[in-house]
């Protein structure tokens, strides 16, 4: 399954001229038991996609939201093994929301490299994983990797920034698959009031290049920017705005606010103009 | 082990066999090439090295002397148990540069590059404050903003060294995040690079980080070992046996290395800090404890638990208080051209005191340690000699800003203390 259930999930939105909602927690934050819960939530919520952070100790990508969390799934011992069996019981139980969800993970290289570049992309397979972000893992890096993904049709996510000059993008989008992950702005991961200015200009130079689904992200934050983005792109990454709310409140009241503000976000996607 | 092969590296995607590379955010991507664009055409540049040679020379006060360290030579031979007349120790005498040590000759190459890449903006990451300094130093030179990066630990260790920064204009930025060290604090400047990289320049102070920062700070830090070997053929008239040095990220060591990886005959020893003992988890031994993997935008090898979470380094000297450690150190190793040793904490320490009392020079924590493994090198080479044995050190920096910490370490060890030394 794995990448083709991302292709069909944006085939499928297409369809209905929406646009995907994808959210980011950081798994293990606060519980892995918690972040089962949480998924659940944001599928019902309203989110299309799922994207877990594996945490890691020196996360160069993250802004301060993020990181502190990784610290706390860190803390509570998290591993990229308990996550992938995270992703195992979300898969098994087959009358959860979760079950068929394409989830996305989120991984610094050395996390890989630590578990084995090659058998990594066969053992997310295996546990349901149907892509992989990794944010300092540019395509001239990781070619074991590239091609043990290749064969097992785990999605390798290519990340695109505003600073990638137009020859660069051309490899960037060639080495991808999934959907392409538009890095708005310059910088770290982390709420912001407003959208990048060169937005519209950057998406348009992408979908020139690429025929993958674009998804913008890092300081997408507000309803008003889903509402924004979804009339350019295919999809928007939410993720320190959510974490934010995991920080800020305990137990129950995680899972109604986190619900609520999905179901903000994704209301604001469902009249997609490209 | 190919010398050839061993001195033609890194290749063109910044690998030294199997270690370094880029491994950082996309958004960073161009501006590394940029970088490197720059630096090959300034590196072959007769007006860029020039002006570098200028400043080496007349600001910094290059080339520092090749010291024969007499008293310290006769005091390791007996502690070895080795004859005195054989054996001499040559200082390579960094810590007379200006600011104190040796990373200011690769902060004035980097300052001159980045103002011919029209940067105005500076960034730096530093552990005991040298690089920072340094920078800093440079950087109230050349008129450009200045913003140093460090961990609230390192800052409270070292704040001798905050305030010359504050005094030489610079912003320090304390980092609380991790072990709050200078992983955190590189951590930290690259986030700074990655938002604000349109008009700044990073001056990683270390053979660390994404090609070309490994290739290009050696080069720049070369100018040890270039002029080590002239002053040593010289002084002494033929090659030393070793050359000795610290490692932390590896700046000094791969500096005075480089220009003496073809000349097999002579043995290059880099020590790392084991902190309190490779047996324990406060240790700084990557090369001797870490396993591969990826720091810091490049593959070597790192300190790091089984999940591959980065370990925290310890060391007294906060120079040498790293989890990884340069690409091409972890090269050189592999090959065999290299060779690394660990000395503890008190090891350093004692070789702190003692070049202090025999030589007059008070040595940096971290050039301390490349000095405590001397007993040790020269019992082990006594026999294999039958000329005389002459080794560098290389005396990266020197121990002003570690007096307060090592007076501080040595009331809690009296008995490292010997009659009539008057510290504490």
């Amino acid at each position: 399954m794995a990448k083709e259930r991302l292709e069909k999930t944006f085939a499928a939105l297409a369809a209905k001229n929406e646009t995907a909602l994808i959210t980011y927690i950081t798994a293990g934050d606060p519980s892995l038991e918690q972040t089962k819960l949480l998924v659940e939530t944001l599928v019902a919520g309203g989110a299309d996609i799922i994207e877990l952070g594996v945490p890691f100790s020196d996360p160069l990508a993250d802004g301060p939201t993020i990181q502190k969390a990784a610290l706390r799934s860190l803390k509570i011992g998290t591993t990229l093994k308990k996550v992938l069996d995270l992703v195992t019981e979300l898969r098994a139980d087959r009358n959860s929301l979760a079950s068929q969800i394409p989830i996305v993970l989120l991984l610094y290289c050395n996390t890989i490299f630590s578990h084995g570049e090659d058998r990594f992309p066969a053992d997310a397979v295996a546990a349901g994983v149907d892509g992989i972000v990794v944010p300092d893992l540019p395509p001239e890096e990781g070619t074991a990797l590239r091609r043990e993904a290749r064969r097992n049709g785990l999605a390798v996510i290519p990340l695109v920034a505003p600073t990638t000059p137009p020859a660069r993008l051309k490899t960037l989008v060639a080495e991808g698959s999934g959907f392409i992950y538009y890095v708005s702005v310059r910088g770290v991961t982390g709420a912001r009031e407003h959208l990048a200015p060169d937005l519209a200009e950057n998406i348009a130079r992408i979908r020139r290049a690429s025929s993958l689904p674009i998804a913008v992200g890092f300081g997408v934050s507000k309803p008003e920017h889903a509402v924004q983005i979804g009339r350019l792109a295919e999809g928007i990454i939410v993720g320190s705005a959510i974490v934010r709310i995991i920080e800020e409140y305990s137990g129950e009241e995680i899972l109604g606010k986190v619900r609520k503000f999905a179901g903000e976000l994704k209301a604001g996607l469902k009249e997609r103009t490209i | 082990m190919n010398i050839p092969e061993v001195l033609h590296v890194p290749d063109e995607s910044g690998h030294f066999g199997e270690f370094g590379g880029k491994f950082v955010p996309e958004t960073l991507m161009p501006a590394l090439e940029e970088l490197e664009e720059n630096y090959q055409r300034y590196r072959l540049d007769r007006e860029f090295q020039q002006e570098l040679a200028y400043y080496l020379r007349e600001y910094s006060g290059r080339p520092t002397p090749l010291y024969y360290a007499e008293r310290l030579s006769a005091e390791i031979a007996k502690k070895a148990g080795a004859d005195k007349r054989r054996l001499k120790i040559y200082l390579k005498r960094e810590d007379l540069n200006h600011t104190g040590a040796h990373k200011i000759n690769n902060a004035l190459g980097q300052v001159l590059l980045a103002l011919r890449m029209r940067k105005r903006r500076i960034i730096a990451e530093t552990g005991a404050g040298q690089h920072g300094v340094a920078t800093a130093t440079v950087c109230a030179k050349f008129g450009l903003d200045c913003v140093v990066y460090m961990g609230a630990e390192d800052i409270k260790r070292q704040a001798l060294n905050v305030f010359r920064m504050k005094l030489l204009g610079a912003e320090v930025r304390p980092v609380y995040s991790g072990s709050r060290t200078l992983k955190d604090a590189t951590n930290e400047a690259i986030r700074d690079w990655v938002t604000n990289v349109d008009d700044t320049h990073y001056i990683i102070g270390s053979v660390v980080g994404p090609h070309p920062y490994p290739a290009m700070v050696r080069d720049f830090q070369a100018v040890i070992g270039r002029e080590a070997r002239e002053q040593c053929l010289k002084q002494v008239g033929r090659l030393p046996d070793y050359v000795v040095a610290c490692v932390g990220g590896g700046s000094n060591a791969m500096g005075i290395f480089h220009p003496f990886i073809p000349d097999s005959s002579v043995k290059l020893i880099g020590v790392e800090a084991s902190g309190k003992g490779l047996e324990t988890q406060e240790n700084a031994a990557s090369l001797t404890l870490g396993r591969p993997g990826v720091l810091h935008g490049s593959r070597s090898y790192v300190l790091q638990t089984e999940d591959g979470q980065i370990r925290e380094a310890y060391s007294i000297s906060a120079g040498l208080d790293y989890p990884g450690v340069g690409p091409e150190h972890a090269y050189l190793r592999k090959t065999g051209r290299a060779q690394y040793l660990a000395v503890t904490d008190e090891q350093a320490v004692e070789a702190f005191c003692l070049l202090s009392e025999v030589e007059g020079i008070i040595p940096a924590l971290e050039s301390s340690h490349a000095l405590a493994v001397l007993p040790q090198l020269v019992q082990n080479a006594a026999e294999t000699n039958n000329d005389e044995l002459v080794i560098i050190v290389n005396l990266s920096g020197r121990g002003d800003k570690d007096v307060q910490q090592v007076a501080e370490y040595l009331q809690g060890k009296p008995e490292l203390v010997k009659e009539g030394t008057k510290v504490g």
